[in-house]
């Protein structure tokens, strides 16, 4: 029992992961998050406004209920299976944190300084959380997949262009992080 | 994703400041895992469940969209520390601000239609 209690280790979350995709390759469809972004803009009409938007929605549906099960799995793991939801990253991590502001760092799940009350209330906090988000959709799109349909399914595949979209996520990352982070916080 | 802490910011960023095997264990393993399964299914034509041949589109040619599109989304992974799939996950574990970044990545998705035929690729 303690051990659903406890934060999993990395194995059982890769595993996990690949397990999808094998049960997805194996029902004919593929492992990628980011294009229910576009189903989900496709539903509430935007195919309207751009060409981009038009076309069978329907079919795919199925990967809908993969978001669904996300949103589901978040609930029972949050729920059910979390005594202390702390996320306790390297103390090096949550130092440096701290000095950026994060005082939450070591004691939470996501930093309350963004997801806590300010996201709906602070205009700098809604901003980053908007960006971010913002960011995230074009990109996604832009490069034809996000770390599900390039980093996992797509180098599992062994596609170049899926290393060239995981080579733009990291340097993306790195950049926020290391250069924008100190002058944002 | 949310028991591993895979949906946590701070993995995110501890992720990019390299200052934990962790984030890099997770994608690995999956990785890993599915090189070996993508391998098996082509080398043995493993049927799908409903009996059909299993095809692997390759992705299309290129190099910008893939660059440009990577670092963007690069971007706001590390900012919004989540991306499309812990973006969900999230919201069932009832970090409600998610919904924000959600908007934003519905918003960016839209904006990407629009701009989509004058984007280098």
């Amino acid at each position: 029992m303690e051990f659903i209690n406890q934060p999993w280790p990395w194995y059982l979350s890769g595993v996990a992961i690949a397990l999808i995709m094998l049960i997805l390759q194996l029902s004919g469809k593929k492992f990628g998050m980011s294009s229910n972004l576009r189903t989900i803009c496709s539903i509430c009409g935007a195919g309207n406004q751009a060409q981009f938007f038009r076309f069978d929605w329907k079919a795919q549906k199925w990967n809908l209920i993969v978001v669904l099960g996300a949103i589901i799995g978040g609930f029972i793991a949050a729920h059910f299976m979390t005594n202390s939801s702390a996320v306790l990253i390297n103390s090096n991590t949550i130092a440096h944190l701290k000095t950026l502001g994060f005082e939450s760092a070591g004691s939470a799940y996501v930093p309350s300084e963004l997801f806590g009350a300010n996201a709906f209330a602070d205009p700098k906090t809604l901003l980053i959380l908007f960006i971010g988000g913002l960011f995230v959709g074009f990109g996604a799109r832009y490069a034809g997949g996000c770390t599900s349909g390039h980093a996992i399914s797509g180098l599992s595949n062994l596609q170049v262009p899926s290393l060239i979209a995981v080579i733009g996520f990291f340097i993306g990352g790195l950049i926020m992080t290391h250069l924008i982070f100190p002058i944002i916080f | 994703m949310y028991k591993s802490e895979a949906a946590s910011w701070f993995r995110i960023y501890e992720m990019f400041r390299f200052e934990a095997f962790h984030m890099y264990g997770i994608i690995g393993t999956a990785l890993a895992m599915g090189v070996i399964n993508t391998l098996l299914i082509k080398r043995y034509d493993i049927k799908s469940f409903f009996g059909s041949s299993i095809m692997f589109v390759p992705k299309e040619k290129g190099i910008r969209r893939y660059i440009i599109g990577g670092v963007i989304f690069g971007l706001g992974w590390a900012l919004a520390g989540a991306c499309p799939g812990p973006m969900f996950t999230l919201l069932g574990a009832g970090f409600l601000a998610i919904l924000i970044v959600i908007i934003g990545a519905l918003l960016g998705t839209f904006l990407y239609g629009l701009l989509r035929s004058n984007l280098p690729h």
